[in-house]
């Protein structure tokens, strides 16, 4: 079983429909009380700030760290996988979920903002996420802000846009990815069918 | 390296596909389903969904409609057409969408482009801009091309991303239908003077009109209609040339 987190989310429909797609049974959780069990899946929102704020709002903060602390396997969508990070620049007073040390920084002029379309992905490190996934596959990405690429233990995949950042992040349970899998064809239904099959 | 993109475009109504792909065995072709499964196994990078109904009243069809692609289609696609508020946003969003284009509604009320990019990031806010040219420059239309907004096209865009938009959509309304080329000073200079991602419509023609259009036009995605719809061109075509001329484009897996 799936549970998807709902916090007044953006593109919520679409990862709910993509799990269905591949025989999951996903599950809206809108408060913590409604979660059953199985793993969880954190959605993007807009900005940093406002994501946590929203998660807060409805209890999911300490929710979350306890099932983690449990074991319960989580990803975090795209701003969901930001939000499990210590920081960002879009909203430097608040703090994020903090299961990865680093900042999530905004794309520096030069390329354009947002990063949007179709990039390759170079993978770092075999992950279980990533079975039957080759580095140069391509997935969806939408975003202005981004974690750098800084060959720590948990980055999995990188992108480059401007510069290199990470597209793929796992420790243990947790597991994040910057692109919109729900969105990327048939790399991105594998991906998902991987953490399914976890 | 960020590839490409090639969007076909289809126009609906009530729902429903009234420009869609033409001469093939759809079993109904005015089925967005259908519409959209056969550009995505076609190899569209991202889909544009046009209602030129532009009416507040068929919103729940639209949004029904815009469900029913979401279930099914697992690619990235813009819905266009009558979008006036912040809550129209969150509702096409909310069912699978995956950005709003706005034209004449951002024209008339600026900040809805802010209050959009606040809400769902920029990242979900087109500003759809048909440009005309006026003597050295060009001017912004409005109302489906019908009104001119006595705006300069080019400053109009610099404003649009001030404000947040994070993509904008570039009909030069000279070349659009004339299949002869994209107006690739415009785009040059749109994408030139602005910070974001520059799609380009109207006058496509032949595979090298797309090939200028990112090289001289210097634009991030290319966008067709007719031209996909009467199969003069098919995306598959236009990709391998992209392919052959160094330019990165993705081939499906």
């Amino acid at each position: 079983m799936i549970s998807i987190v709902d916090y007044e989310g953006g593109n919520l429909f679409s990862v709910v429909k993509a799990f269905e797609f591949l025989g999951a049974e996903p599950r809206i959780i809108t408060q913590p009380k409604d979660y059953d069990g199985g793993k969880i899946v954190i959605p993007g929102v807009g900005e940093f700030g406002d994501a946590m704020r929203a998660l807060n709002e409805r209890h999911f903060q300490d929710f979350i760290h306890k099932v983690a602390a449990d074991g319960v396997k989580i990803l975090g969508v795209c701003a969901g996988a930001q939000i499990l990070f210590e920081r960002s620049e879009e909203s430097a007073a608040v703090a994020g979920l903090s299961f990865f040390e680093n900042k999530v920084r905004r794309f520096s002029p030069g390329g354009k903002i947002p990063h949007m379309g179709w990039n390759t992905l170079e993978i770092c490190r075999r992950n279980a996420l990533l079975k039957s996934i080759k580095s140069g596959e391509y997935v969806y990405f939408a975003h202005s802000f981004y974690v750098p690429a800084d060959d720590l233990d948990f980055e999995i995949a990188h992108c480059e846009h401007t510069n290199r950042f990470t597209a793929i992040v796992n420790d243990r349970n947790i597991f994040g990815v910057q692109f919109h899998p729900e969105k990327s064809q048939k790399t991105g239904m594998q991906i998902l069918r991987n953490f399914i099959d976890l | 390296m960020l590839a490409k993109r090639i969007i076909p475009c289809l126009d609906v109504t009530g729902g429903r596909v009234v420009k869609g792909v033409n001469f093939i065995d759809l079993i109904d072709a005015g089925d967005p389903v259908e519409q959209a499964q056969f550009y995505d196994e076609e190899g569209a990078d991202e889909l544009v969904f046009l209602d030129i109904t532009a009416s507040s009243d068929g919103r729940e069809i639209l949004v029904d409609m815009v469900r029913r692609v979401a279930e099914r289609i697992h690619l990235p696609f813009t819905v266009g057409g009558g979008i006036r508020s912040v809550e129209d946003m969150r509702q096409l969003l909310r069912s699978g969408a995956d950005k709003i284009s706005i034209n004449t509604a951002a024209v008339e009320n600026p900040t809805l482009i802010s209050a959009g990019a606040k809400a769902f990031g920029s990242q979900c806010v087109v500003v759809a801009i048909d440009a005309k040219r006026k003597d050295k420059s060009w001017d912004t239309y409005t109302h489906g091309g019908r009104r001119s907004a006595d705006m300069d096209a080019i400053e109009w865009a610099k404003k649009a991303v001030e404000l947040g938009a994070g993509e904008l959509l570039i009909t030069s309304m000279d070349c659009d239908g004339t299949q002869s080329g994209f107006d690739n000073n415009l785009l040059a200079r749109i994408s030139e003077e602005t910070s974001v991602p520059v799609i380009a419509s109207g006058g496509a023609g032949t595979v090298q009109h797309f090939i200028d259009a990112v090289e001289t036009g210097k634009a991030d995605a290319v966008l067709a209609a007719s031209l996909f719809h009467f199969r003069k061109l098919t995306i598959e075509e236009i990709k391998k040339e992209f392919l052959k001329n160094g330019i990165p484009i993705r081939i499906p897996a």
